[in-house]
């Protein structure tokens, strides 16, 4: 869906990205300064790599050797920036068809209606973007983005500038549009848990190159990559499906490539898919089956590498089935253990450490209970 | 006292009509001189510059003695218009709106100019993005956020337009009824013996327009801030 191969140059800093992503949600996950936001623009045409190519659903935007370089405003490309850059001497509505308005004579799939409803801004269209709060405005500036009739959304951190109640507010939609619209969507973000709540494909980007691109879950549960994602609270992204309810202890069972989780009731029927994330810190591992013990969940597997580091700590992931699961040790502990690659393993979470990310929760990630 | 003589209501509809034309044949090209000064890159852009503001730095009658020799029927350009259109500067109306426009239009493009600097490149990057070429995107977004910049240049301009002498003196001369603007009518009086009454009238004529002036910008900035959303 989406292919980019090219290198650009800002200053003293070089971008050199090759990255092939399918439909649905990709997050550009990295520190600031990684390019990120450079990659975001020159996919919208702001800026110009010095070669290579850059298609989006098999038309090409650019190609330096073809001398393809088709203008932003011809690109069909939505792009909800960090400040929102609303135009301020128009109203809310005003702003929502501008890009409406010149969106051409091809179909126009994305009604009006639905956006002002999908993003709950219907009370504010008479007003100025000086009288918004930062979530409205940022709802306002997504909205106007895809009444233009994108054939691709790009985000550039659209959380990062509001404060933590607002990111709370925001997310919901955010969820919504991934899953009601047919758009692909290009998410920017160095949080961890917009990350693992929007997106389906993750790509690492460090010091302008793409570093490892692949399904969400299986890029977080990547050990070798520890030293990149360590800013995130390293961990497994699972996708599951919930089994059943257990109304009694409000516990949800769920199902996942490998086994059965249980976890604190999740708001989500029965056979409704939840992603969740289990922190690599909050994995035991054991090497025989552990009785008498609190901790609801139990996985057999076994080790399939290990990445020691040079301080206390082990970076160990263990196959449960198809799905792989990280897990943090100290090194003490895995020299005692014996444990190796292959080394058949008891993976041990407590159910009260997995928190479905995005959920509501405090900001440890921790759930109270 | 109050009563105004032709020539003297000759002379204040004179003023008005010559500041109007000056300052709206000015406003385009001024808009478009302060955009390419303040965005784009180009050579010779320090001598486009300095010449814009040439009549600002220079005594006015100079410029009025340039305009002579470029406008006079046998200057270069006079000569052709003469020729071409049958149109003649010197010594008429329109000479006179003419020299009143070469003096203020540096006024107008520094003004425009600051506005144009404030603009946000990032609201023309967002447009982009939403599909506006470069000529939508100046009409739609760059010149309704200039409009404050363009309106305070453009009363700055009327003003001085209404007070401007050497320039029009010396390339229009002072023709009662045809190119005898309120400066001039006013001096004129001055220089007459039992004129102090006249030279009177006309000098309140002249505070009460500039007062009038000063009032509208107001009235207008702040609608105009109201529209803008500030």
């Amino acid at each position: 869906m989406l292919e980019l191969d090219f290198r650009m140059k800002l200053g003293t800093f070089a971008l050199d990205v090759r990255l092939a992503a399918p439909a649905g949600a990709l997050a550009l996950f990295g520190r600031s300064g990684a390019g990120k936001t450079s990659i975001v623009r020159a996919i919208a045409g702001l800026a110009r790599p010095s070669d290579g190519r850059i298609a989006v659903a098999g038309s090409v935007l650019f190609d330096g050797a073809a001398g393809i370089d088709v203008p932003p405003e011809r690109r069909r490309i939505g792009y909800v920036f960090q400040d929102a850059r609303l135009f301020p001497h128009l109203t809310v509505e005003g702003n929502l068809r501008y890009g409406l308005r010149r969106a051409g004579p091809q179909a126009r799939p994305i009604a009006f209606d639905a956006v002002v409803d999908l993003l709950g801004i219907g009370g504010l269209l008479g007003r100025r973007p000086a009288n918004l709060s930062g979530g409205e405005r940022q709802r306002t500036a997504i909205g106007r983005a895809l009444l233009a009739q994108p054939r691709l959304l790009l985000m550039d951190e659209p959380l990062a500038s509001l404060d933590a109640a607002r990111k709370a507010e925001l997310l919901p939609y955010l969820d919504r549009l991934r899953r009601e619209l047919d758009i692909p969507i290009v998410y920017v973000s160095h949080s961890i848990d917009e990350v693992l709540r929007l997106a389906d494909t993750l790509a690492l980007v460090d010091a302008g190159r793409v570093a490892a691109c692949g399904p969400v879950g299986e890029v977080t549960a990547r050990v070798d990559l520890h030293p990149l994602a360590g800013r995130f609270e390293a961990g497994t992204a699972l996708d599951a499906r919930v089994a059943w309810h257990d109304a009694a202890f409000s516990l949800s069972r769920l199902e996942f490539d490998g086994g059965t989780l249980v976890v604190p009731a999740v708001e989500a029927p029965p056979g409704a898919p939840v992603r969740v994330h289990i922190r690599a810190r909050d994995v035991l591992l054991a090497t025989r089956r552990p009785e008498g013990i609190s901790a609801r969940n139990v996985l057999p597997g076994h080790v399939v590498a290990m990445e020691p580091e040079p301080g206390a700590h082990a970076e160990i992931a263990v196959a449960i089935g198809n799905t792989r699961l990280r897990a943090r040790l100290t090194r003490a502990a895995v020299a005692d253990l014996g444990l190796a690659v292959g080394t058949p393993v008891y993976a041990i979470v407590k159910a009260v450490a997995i928190g479905r990310p995005g959920a509501a929760r405090n900001s440890s990630g921790r759930d109270p209970g | 006292m109050l009563a105004f003589s032709d020539v003297e209501l000759a002379a204040v509809g004179l003023s008005l009509r010559i500041a109007l034309v000056a300052v709206g044949f000015v406003l385009p090209p001024a808009i478009l001189v302060a955009w390419l000064l303040a965005r784009c890159r180009f050579p010779g852009k320090s001598l486009v510059d300095g010449i814009v503001h040439l009549p600002l730095v220079l005594p006015p009658v100079v410029v009025g003695y340039l305009l002579l020799l470029l406008f006079g029927v046998r200057g270069p350009l006079g000569a052709w218009l003469d020729q071409a259109f049958g149109i003649r500067l010197v010594f008429t109306a329109q000479g006179a709106a003419v020299a009143t426009a070469v003096m203020v239009f540096p006024l107008m493009v520094r003004a425009v100019r600051l506005s144009v600097e404030a603009l946000d490149p990032g609201l023309d990057e967002a447009a982009r993005t939403l599909g506006a070429g470069t000529l939508d995107r100046f009409f739609t977004i760059s010149l309704p956020l200039m409009l404050p910049g363009v309106l305070s240049g453009a009363i700055v301009a009327f003003a001085a337009s209404l007070g401007e002498f050497g320039a029009v003196v010396t390339f229009a001369s002072n023709v009662p009824g045809e190119t005898q603007t309120l400066p001039l009518a006013i001096y004129a009086a001055t220089q007459t013996p039992g004129g102090e009454d006249v030279a009177a009238r006309l000098a309140g004529v002249s505070l009460a327009l500039a007062l009038a002036g000063l009032l509208l910008s107001e009235v207008l900035a702040r609608r105009v801030r109201r529209m803008l959303g500030r």
